[in-house]
């Protein structure tokens, strides 16, 4: 366990006080399938960010949909709501 | 000195609740509710009480509301009974867990099947585990005072976990009694406005209530029981101010020509009422009984109940509720643990007694006394019995 702190060392409640520490939470673990993106068939319409359940999705400096892989869940809603099949779910460790 | 008034209990709670000059009031009004929220609408709807009221479709929201008030930092109350206190139990927990400082009132009342409305300990005693503050009144004047209380223990920085006041349902909720009404002026000196510790508030995000994975949840929970167990100090300061203030004195057991006593028995409630006047008679009749009403149920007093009990020679329990298939009931089985580390322990009979609204009457108590007689010639020959059940 990563967390050594004793109950008297939690806050109250184990209240979070800092705002977004969930980014600092590495989800992407829970992983067992990845979203691929093809560029070829990719039109940068942004449903699958605007689905990212997560918001694990980041748009790059050409405009694509790059995904965060430190909290990408692996879920597929992106791949699934792609309308050009632009993201494909790989198996992790293929 | 407060104006000596008559009053219906269920109306003395209200009355307590607007002098706290609570902030936020969530209830659901249907059976089985009492006056105690109904008063608290007039007081809002006649501009007397500045507070919202929140009229929710069902207790599971009424306590959910209360969750919401109490975590933006308002005075929160509410008030239940039997089924919809049950309805409650999902949210009870979240209250406590989320330690927010809600004070409900409960007047006791059976649960169904089948379906009865009427008086006994049965809701209250299914919550047991909910992780709230919990005393019982056995008057009027109690009843009102103790709610006072409530707001006072349940919002010290130290304990900030919610706190219940039980009445028994009918025999203290709907009857009328005289007591000391006390002043806005008085009340206020004492009880302070409500300084909330941590609030949801958009200026500054905190997450109540994260999730809590395996390698944390452990000490979360240590850290809630810890709060109710030391709140204790805090239950016995507040009514130790309640007394210097208002001159009625409470502890967390009350003890009634118990010193001597070879047969004492404990209950909780406004039995004890009965059961005093029953112990008179047999003390005018050569025998050594006693009394012990348990005022705080949780944190539970378990000392001061060694100390009260821990000399007698059996302990005859009445609990007016039953866990099913059991050791007969609650408060018979916590005071069994409470005593198991004594080495000269009394002997513990549990008897089961007005339940879903049944008298339990000065004869009922004979009994229970004299069943314990024989509990302590032939030893125990069944784990409970139920007092005046036809067989």
């Amino acid at each position: 366990m990563a967390d050594k702190r004793t109950w008297r060392e939690y806050p109250v409640a184990a209240t979070i006080h800092e705002p977004g520490s969930a980014t600092g939470q590495n989800t992407g673990d829970w992983r067992s399938q990845r979203p691929v993106r093809h560029d070829e068939k990719c039109d940068k319409c942004g449903i699958c960010w605007i689905f990212c359940p997560d918001a694990a999705l980041f748009m790059n400096e050409e405009g694509f949909y790059e995904v965060d892989l430190y909290h990408c869940k692996g879920c597929g809603i992106c791949a699934r709501e792609c309308g050009k099949e632009a993201i494909i779910m790989v198996e992790e460790g293929e | 000195m407060g104006k000596r008034i008559g009053l219906e209990v269920s109306l003395a709670i209200s009355e307590a609740v607007k002098l706290a000059r609570v902030d936020a009031v969530a209830a659901y009004p249907i059976t089985p509710q009492t006056h105690i929220v109904e008063e608290l609408a007039q007081m809002v709807a006649d501009g007397d009480l500045d507070a919202r009221y929140i009229m929710v479709e069902s207790e599971h929201s009424a306590m959910s509301a209360c969750c919401g008030t109490a975590a933006v930092g308002a005075r929160t109350f509410t008030a239940t009974a039997s089924q919809g206190l049950a309805l409650m139990h999902e949210m009870l927990f979240i209250a406590s867990g989320l330690r927010l400082p809600i004070v409900m009132a409960i007047a006791n009342r059976a649960l169904s099947a089948p379906l009865s409305i009427w008086g006994d300990q049965s809701d209250v005693m299914a919550e047991r585990d909910i992780g709230w503050v919990q005393m019982f009144a056995e008057t009027g004047q109690e009843a009102f005072d103790l709610t006072l209380c409530c707001f006072k223990i349940a919002e010290d920085p130290r304990v900030l976990l919610p706190t219940i006041i039980n009445i028994d349902g009918f025999t203290l909720s709907h009857v009328v009694e005289p007591l000391e009404m006390e002043s806005q002026q008085d009340v206020d000196d004492w009880l302070p406005t409500y300084v909330p510790q941590v609030i949801l508030d958009p200026a500054k995000p905190v997450t109540i209530g994260p999730v809590g994975f395996p390698e944390i949840y452990t000490e979360i929970r240590k850290q809630q029981d810890m709060a109710l167990i030391e709140s204790y100090g805090v239950v016995l300061e507040v009514w130790d101010s309640f007394e210097k203030k208002f001159g009625r004195a409470y502890k967390p057991v009350e003890t009634y020509r118990a010193e001597d006593a070879e047969i004492i028995i404990n209950l909780i409630g406004a039995i004890a009422g009965t059961a005093r006047i029953a112990v008179d008679r047999m003390r005018e009749e050569g025998k050594k009984v006693g009394l012990v009403r348990t005022r705080l149920w949780r944190p539970y007093p378990f000392e001061e109940m060694r100390k009260a009990l821990g000399g007698a020679k059996a302990v005859a329990v009445v609990d007016r509720a039953l866990s099913f298939g059991g050791p007969g009931g609650p408060i018979a089985s916590e005071l069994r643990s409470c005593l198991y580390p004594l080495e000269n322990k009394p002997v513990v009979a549990s008897f089961i007694a007005g339940l879903g609204g049944r008298d339990v009457s000065i004869e009922d108590f004979y009994t229970i006394v004299a069943e314990t007689e024989k509990v302590l010639d032939t030893g125990y020959t069944d784990e409970y019995k139920m007092i005046g059940v036809r067989e």
